[in-house]
């Protein structure tokens, strides 16, 4: 479904991917090691599409990705959530915010409430509609931000750091939910813990490269 | 910091069309500035406190937000008399005051405290968000609509940031003086702030993009003129035509 073949990247002079190879089948649910700097955020910018290869192909969903426009059909069915939430919550009120994708793709405005309303129970933050998105705790900024990526419907999600800065309780809450969903997914993160709970096939990258790892590493 | 405090209510003000709001404070914005009779000014008050009255905002913070902007007529209140050449009715030594500089002086108070006044009774008490789709409607440029909501979004974001930097210098023993020191701390602080704030932005559209966001901004709710939208429109039209001609 994802398939990186040969890519590679640079910043200034030093090259963070190093003619990388990489294979996603759907419902695949991936984690996604490595140190600080390792580039495994621009790895999925480049997947997304933010971020141009220096050189190696990009291939989703079985099709080549060069421009914008290749990219912009498959933001749809990618969820990309960002490390940080105040990037992604951008509209003062949360029915907004999470009603922004499925406007951009094209629904009228009450299918978008509508979605809405079914993302936010989904999520169990039914309620939520008309809080100001800037006023919202920590975790509920990412569970928010995690509804404005589910409204509009991905087949994949590729999560950056989703744990980092989250209290027990909300970490549990992701996790139950990634558990119970059918979804497939990636999971950057340090947090060995939350990976183990949620994955069932660890990478890692090393030198600018994917290397497999194996899940019971994480045990130590 | 609560930029729309006022917007958080829910009388027939509150909820009237934001197209017909802002259309509304507009006109009588300009026929208000035009005046030039203390008794047009005066009366003019009369529409934008009656909004407020029936918007039930409250009264303290209406008076504080009159307070900031009157904050800076006290010196026109300071010069004017003194230097407005006209009729001498009073002299404090060498100083004299003049009839026209007070005339000009209460006019000015007037006129502004009513524009005001009414920018509160109609735009404030309407959501940011409301008045930026109002205003793509009224044929305002994306560009210039989306600039004014970004701005708007991001201040608190930013503000934050502010204080996360200037509490960070404060913990390693930051204290303010009159030296280049202090000169050159600050200028970090602004130059980290304007890298980070740009950094962000670049994020925040990139954010934006993921979600299917093609550089055109969809509106959730569609606005429909109500019976009180028309009688609002008339209403303060027929006031501005009378204000217009009653001297």
């Amino acid at each position: 479904m994802i398939k990186l073949k040969n890519v590679s990247f640079k910043y200034a002079t030093q090259y963070v991917l190093d003619g990388l190879n990489l294979d996603i089948e759907p419902g695949d649910r991936i984690g996604l090691l490595g140190d600080n700097g390792s580039g495994k955020t621009t790895l999925c910018h480049i997947i997304m599409g933010l971020l141009t290869p220096e050189s190696g192909d990009v291939e989703i969903f079985g099709k080549k990705r060069t421009k914008e426009s290749d990219f912009e059909e498959i933001r749809g069915k990618i969820g990309f959530l960002f490390q940080d939430s105040d990037d992604q919550l951008f509209c003062p009120t949360v029915i907004e915010d999470v009603a922004f994708g499925p406007l951009n793709m094209g629904q009228s405005p009450d299918e978008a409430k509508r979605t809405v309303t079914s993302t936010l129970q989904l999520l169990k933050l039914s309620g939520f509609e008309d809080r100001i998105t800037y006023k919202l705790s920590g975790g509920e900024k990412r569970l928010v931000s995690l509804a404005t990526v589910l409204a509009m419907k991905p087949d994949f999600l590729i999560l950056d750091e989703p744990t980092t800065g989250l209290d027990v309780q909300t970490t549990e809450r992701l996790v139950e939910f990634l558990r119970e969903s059918n979804l497939g997914y990636m999971i950057i993160s340090h947090d060995r813990d939350f990976i183990k709970m949620t994955v069932d096939k660890l990478i890692e990258m090393k030198a600018g490269q994917i290397q497999a790892a194996d899940l019971n590493s994480l045990e130590m | 910091m609560q930029v729309d405090e006022f917007a958080l209510g829910g009388s027939w003000v509150h909820k009237l069309d934001p197209r017909v709001k802002i259309a509304v404070t507009l006109i009588f914005s300009v026929v208000v500035a035009l005046s030039n009779h203390i008794e047009v000014a005066a009366i003019s008050l009369i529409l934008p406190v009656m909004l407020i009255t029936f918007a039930r905002l409250d009264l303290r913070k209406v008076m504080l937000r009159l307070a900031v902007v009157n904050g800076f007529i006290i010196f026109l209140w300071a010069f004017l008399p003194f230097t407005t050449p006209g009729e001498t009715i009073y002299s404090i030594g060498p100083l004299t005051i003049q009839r026209e500089g007070l005339y000009q002086a209460l006019l000015i108070t007037l006129k502004s405290n009513s524009i005001i006044l009414m920018v509160i009774a109609l735009l404030a008490t309407s959501q940011v968000f409301t008045l930026v789709h109002a205003m793509s409607h009224l044929w305002v440029p994306d560009k210039l609509v989306h600039l004014f909501f970004f701005c708007f979004r991001y201040i608190h974001v930013i503000h934050e940031e502010y204080h996360r930097l200037v509490n960070a210098m404060k913990m390693r023993g930051f204290k303010p003086g009159t030296n280049l020191h202090t000169y050159r701390a600050y200028s970090y602080l602004v130059g980290m702030l304007l890298i980070r704030s740009f950094n962000r932005s670049r994020r925040i559209l990139q954010a934006m993009k993921c979600r299917g966001f093609k550089r055109k901004f969809y509106i959730l709710h569609h606005y429909e003129m109500k019976r009180c939208d028309y009688a609002l429109v008339g209403s303060s039209l027929v006031f501005s035509i009378l204000l217009m001609v009653v001297r």
